[in-house]
C-alpha cells in the first residue's frame, strides 16, 4: 500500500518535469506536444474514495499551467478525464461485473488498452484546445489539431504503459 | 439536515469535481483577459528557477549565433559613434538632445522560456521588480521587437509576445510615416498582421516596418519586419502581412526598455484629459 502512494507521488513530480522541459518543447509538425502527464491518470488506482484522485490530478494540471503561462486549461482538462474515467471503463468492460479495485492497464488486452487511453486523451486534447483558443472560430482547423494530437499523444502513452510492464 | 447531508453524501465526488473545474474555468477566463493580472503564471521563484537551470544548458547550444548577433550589435553601435564624433568635428553642428539627454534605459535580461506554437504566447525572462522591471515595458533584442512585460515577480517576469491575441504594438512604415498597428492572427509564428494603416499611404511589398514614435513603450525606429503580402480592396487595405525581422522560435538576450519620462508623459496625457 505504502509502495503505491510513493511510486504515485514520484510519478507526480517526474510527469510535470517531463512534460514541462521535455514534451512541452516537442513542437512536431509544428503545433504537436503530446500531453505525457495524462499517464499520472492512466496508472492511478481506481479506488471508491475519488476525493483524492480528483485533488491530485487538478493539481497536477494547475502546476502545468503554472509552468506554460494558460491559466487553468490543464488543470479543468485533466479533472475532467479523472473525473470520467470510472465511467469509460465501465464502457470499455461492458455492463458485466468487475471488480474495479483489482484494475491495472498493464493486464489489459491491447485493443480495450488502446480504447480507454484512447477515449481519456481525445476528452483531454478536446477541452485543452477548445479552452486555450478559447472561441469556436476556426473550429475545423481546431478539430483537426486536437485530432491529430489526440492520436500522437495515445501512441505514446500506449508505448509507455506497455513498456514500463512488470512482470509478474 | 438530515436530507441535505444524505445529498451531500451521495454527490461528494461530483461537486469536488464541480467546485474545482470552476476554478480551473475562472483561471482559464482570467487568463484570457488583457487588463487582469494573473494568478497562474511563470514569474515566480519555483517555475523561474527550473526554466533557468534548462535554459543554461541550453544556451551552450546557441553559443555561435549569439556570438554574431553580438558582432553584428557592435559593429551597428561603432558605426553610430563614429557619426555622433564626425558631426562634432564640423564647424557647425546642432545639439540633439537625446545625445546629451538620456530618454531609455535598456536592461539585459535572458528568456528562459519560449513559446512560439500556441495562440497565445508567453515568454519568461529572468529579470525581475528586483532588477528595476515593472509592468508594461516594451522587450527588444539587437534584431527587432519581441513583446511587453506583463507580470513581474521578484526576480522573474513574463512577457507578453507579439505572437498573442492581446499584443498590440504601436507600429509605422519606415519611408513614409504612416502609423498602424501590429497584431498576429495566431497562423505562422513568422507572419504578423499591420491594420489600421490609412488609405492614402503608399508602400510596396519589401518596406520595412518600424516601432512608432507615440508609444511608451520602445524607442522610435526599433525595426519590425518588412511587408510580405498585401490586398488593396474598396479603396483600402486590407490584410497587410509582416515578415519579422526576429526567429521568434530561436530567442536568447534581449533588452528591456525603461522609458525614463514615462510618468511625465502619463501624468501630462491625464491632465490633459481631465480639461
Amino acid at each position: 500500500m505504502n509502495n503505491l502512494i510513493i511510486s504515485n507521488v514520484l510519478r507526480f513530480f517526474v510527469l510535470i518535469l517531463l512534460q514541462v522541459l521535455v514534451f512541452n518543447s516537442f513542437n512536431f509538425l509544428g503545433f504537436i506536444n503530446p500531453a505525457i502527464y495524462i499517464l499520472f491518470i492512466i496508472l492511478f488506482p481506481i479506488r471508491r474514495e475519488r476525493t483524492v484522485v480528483l485533488v491530485s490530478s487538478f493539481l497536477l494540471g494547475l502546476f502545468i499551467d503554472f509552468f506554460s503561462n494558460s491559466g487553468g486549461v490543464n488543470a479543468a482538462a485533466m479533472l475532467l478525464i479523472a473525473y470520467l474515467r470510472i465511467y469509460i471503463i465501465k464502457f470499455i468492460h461492458g455492463s458485466r461485473e468487475y471488480d474495479y479495485a483489482l484494475f491495472n492497464p498493464r493486464n489489459l488486452a491491447i485493443g480495450k488498452l488502446i480504447s480507454y487511453v484512447g477515449i481519456l486523451t481525445f476528452i483531454h486534447q478536446f477541452t485543452f484546445y477548445l479552452l486555450s483558443n478559447f472561441t469556436f472560430h476556426n473550429f475545423l482547423d481546431t478539430l483537426f489539431k486536437v485530432i491529430v494530437s489526440s492520436i500522437v499523444t495515445t501512441i505514446l502513452l500506449v508505448f509507455s504503459v506497455l513498456l514500463f510492464e512488470k512482470k509478474k | 439536515m438530515r436530507f441535505i447531508i444524505y445529498i451531500l453524501q451521495k454527490y461528494k465526488f461530483f461537486l469536488i469535481f464541480a467546485f474545482l473545474e470552476c476554478l480551473a474555468l475562472l483561471f482559464t477566463i482570467q487568463s484570457h483577459s488583457y487588463h487582469k493580472s494573473h494568478f497562474v503564471n511563470s514569474a515566480n521563484a519555483i517555475t523561474g528557477g527550473v526554466y533557468e537551470q534548462t535554459a543554461s544548458i541550453q544556451e551552450f547550444f546557441v553559443l555561435k549565433e549569439e556570438n554574431e548577433n553580438l558582432a553584428n550589435e557592435n559593429a551597428r553601435l561603432k558605426n553610430i559613434i563614429a557619426r555622433i564624433t564626425s558631426e562634432k568635428d564640423t564647424t557647425s553642428f546642432t545639439i540633439r538632445d537625446s545625445i546629451y539627454y538620456q530618454e531609455y534605459k535598456y536592461t539585459v535580461a535572458k528568456i528562459v522560456n519560449n513559446q512560439y506554437t500556441k495562440r497565445n504566447n508567453i515568454l519568461t525572462i529572468n529579470k525581475g521588480r528586483n532588477q528595476g522591471i515593472r509592468e508594461d515595458m516594451g522587450v527588444i533584442n539587437s534584431v527587432g521587437v519581441i513583446g511587453i512585460t506583463k507580470e513581474v515577480g521578484a526576480e522573474h517576469s513574463t512577457v507578453l509576445s507579439v505572437l498573442n491575441k492581446n499584443s498590440r504594438i504601436h507600429a509605422k512604415l519606415k519611408n513614409s510615416l504612416h502609423y498602424g498597428t501590429l497584431l498576429w492572427d495566431g497562423e505562422d509564428y513568422k507572419i504578423a498582421q499591420l491594420t489600421d494603416i490609412p488609405r492614402q499611404a503608399v508602400f510596396k511589398i519589401g518596406d520595412t516596418i518600424t516601432t512608432g514614435g507615440k508609444s511608451l513603450l520602445f524607442p522610435e525606429g526599433i525595426p519590425i519586419g518588412v511587408i510580405s503580402d498585401f490586398k488593396y480592396d474598396n479603396n483600402k487595405y486590407e490584410n497587410i502581412d509582416i515578415a519579422l525581422f526576429n526567429d521568434m522560435s530561436a530567442l536568447s538576450y534581449v533588452e528591456v526598455v525603461t522609458n525614463l519620462n514615462k510618468e511625465e508623459l502619463e501624468k501630462l496625457e491625464e491632465e490633459n484629459n481631465n480639461e
